[in-house]
């Protein structure tokens, strides 16, 4: 087996007297594909934040190819390979759709993969054509229709060179032909050797894309493994569906 | 055009003007115009942390006093000159931005424009009750009787210190604008959780901002005790600079170093011009309905119409 990229060891994340997370393990291999599911407000979001930065877990420890990032602020979690998009898009609205790539990729990418500052433009436009956002390069990103902001999501969350991505539910109401369209893209990411955390709602994406799913339901991860034998799982069924 | 050449070119055009303007026989004008250019350096030191970067910062008259009342301190202690002044003034003013960075830059949004007030009343009633520096009196700095370059009278040397300044502050502003660092901030600016993960260091960044434009505001306050060779708290403390150093960028346009610029020059020649003509209780009831006008009709300043303008030529 190979070694863990990421390793999250029994956090724990509070809101007040609220238990988001319960001593959470989870676990993902460079280069892997995998699942996150659960209802709405089983932690699934908290538990991405809290393995990009942008909230602290209170017990757990969580550690990024072996060393303990517990303490990172999120950027330079990023820096190490851990990027994230967000389920609500969140563009540089006062910027060119390219302009919102050289972001990350003068403040991230650049530390770990020795860009070349002349060349930065360059990577970006080679990532939007990866996309299928080349066309709209010079467009104020405040502009995009809907799945275009969620290709610049996951484009610049790309742009950071990531060792692992996490797609915090890029799919949510778009269309089949759409939701195939960012699914291809996450698959290229594969072949990059890029490992993947897919949180989503569209079973039929999850189930296509997951080596291994791990569900959520309040807090707790009820169960890990292979995505067939996952959803036959009976307390899986039953948090979805009831008894 | 390279930082280089913009700092020769704006540094050249500020000499010359101040060469050129000396002809003038006008002794008002310096006077007026020595105001307009202390607009130019606030709204140009206050459109780096609120234009580039999006904090709002209402206390511009507290780093402007610590600038003015540093100078103070440094004639009364050691009869110091003004280039002392200057230099300290604006080390004093970025040092308390950095400490207000520290201290008030978790805060998101609204909370650090309080906390930015909060500070203004806090010093001036720190300056009100520090009786070395003429505390609720004021107090007087003479103004030289020597003035070098062969100038006739001491205005004419500060307004020329203040054109310097100014070209000064306009060249740090479009450095930062125009790199790396600027786009930081401006991502910052549009979206801070998505900057911080996008690997910008947004803290480390946003402290940096704010020792800056407060470092610059501090400077446009330095040659003030010279130039009515008395100050007293309630005038430099006046809400006025806090109104107009957010007023102007606001009315000029916020994205870019021109903005300021453009806003303080219209804004600052329309308030002497009124105060001259008209009143001087004018002053701020002007900058509210320009405020209004803007804000309703272009809300980008007029920078952001001008863009549009263009863009819609192209």
């Amino acid at each position: 087996m190979a070694e863990a990229l990421l390793e999250v060891v029994g956090v724990t994340k509070r809101f007040g007297g609220f238990t988001a997370l319960d001593g959470v393990d989870f676990m993902v291999r460079p280069g892997e594909r995998v699942g996150l599911i659960g209802p709405n407000g089983s932690g699934k979001s908290t538990l991405v934040n809290c393995i990009a930065g942008t909230l602290r877990n209170e017990e757990g420890s969580i550690r990024f190819e072996g060393e303990d990032i517990g303490g990172h602020a999120a950027h330079r979690r990023i820096r190490m390979g851990l990027a994230r998009s967000f389920q609500i898009p969140k563009p540089f609205a006062s910027m060119t759709v390219l302009d919102n790539l050289c972001v990350p990729l003068f403040y991230a990418a650049r530390k770990h993969e020795k860009l070349a500052p002349g060349r930065i433009v360059e990577e970006a436009v080679r990532i939007l054509e990866q996309v299928g956002l080349a066309g709209r390069a010079h467009a104020m990103s405040r502009g995009l229709t809907q799945v275009d902001m969620r290709k610049l999501e996951l484009a610049r969350a790309m742009a950071a060179k990531p060792k692992l991505l996490i797609s915090d539910e890029a799919m949510a109401g778009l269309s089949a032909s759409e939701v195939d369209d960012i699914l291809a893209l996450l698959f290229g990411l594969k072949e990059q050797g890029v490992a993947v955390i897919m949180i989503e709602h569209v079973m039929r994406a999850v189930m296509k894309f997951s080596e291994r799913i791990a569900v959520l339901v309040a807090g707790r991860k009820i169960a890990d493994g292979d995505p067939q034998v996952v959803v036959g799982n009976a307390e899986v069924v039953k948090a979805y569906l009831g008894e | 055009m390279s930082n280089r050449i913009f700092a020769v070119v704006a540094l050249a055009v500020a000499l010359a003007l101040a060469a050129v303007t000396q002809l003038i026989p006008n002794e008002y004008f310096f006077s007026a115009a020595y105001t307009v250019l202390l607009f130019v350096i606030l709204a140009t030191a206050w459109n780096i942390l609120g234009g580039y970067t999006g904090y709002v910062n209402f206390g511009s008259a507290a780093f402007f006093a610590i600038g003015a009342y540093t100078t103070v301190f440094f004639y009364n202690a050691f009869k110091a000159p003004l280039p002392v002044g200057i230099v300290a003034g604006t080390l004093v003013a970025g040092l308390a931005g950095l400490g207000l960075g520290y201290l008030t830059l978790r805060l998101r949004g609204v909370f650090f424009a309080i906390a930015s007030l909060a500070l203004a009343v806090v010093l001036y009633i720190f300056v009100v009750n520090w009786d070395y520096v003429g505390g609720a009196r004021g107090a007087y700095v003479l103004q030289p009787r020597d003035v070098p370059f062969g100038l006739p009278r001491y205005i004419h040397l500060i307004y020329a210190v203040q054109l310097v300044m100014a070209a000064f502050a306009l060249i740090v502003a479009r450095a930062i604008e125009h790199s790396t660092l600027g786009r930081g901030l401006a991502a910052i600016r549009d979206d801070e959780l998505a900057a911080e993960c996008s690997g910008v260091p947004t803290l480390k960044l946003k402290i940096f901002s704010t020792m800056v434009s407060c470092a610059l505001m501090g400077m446009a306050g330095t040659t003030f005790p010279y130039y009515l060779s008395y100050i007293e708290p309630s005038s430099v403390f006046s809400l006025s600079y806090a109104v107009n150093s957010i007023a102007m960028p606001l009315i000029g346009g916020m994205m870019s170093w021109m903005g300021p610029l453009i806003g303080a020059v219209l804004l600052g020649t329309v308030q002497q011009l009124v105060q001259v003509t008209v009143s001087s209780a004018w002053n701020l009831l002007i900058v509210g309905v320009l405020l209004v006008f803007f804000v309703t009709l272009a809300p980008n300043g007029i920078m952001g119409w001008v863009d549009a303008w263009r863009r819609k030529g192209r």
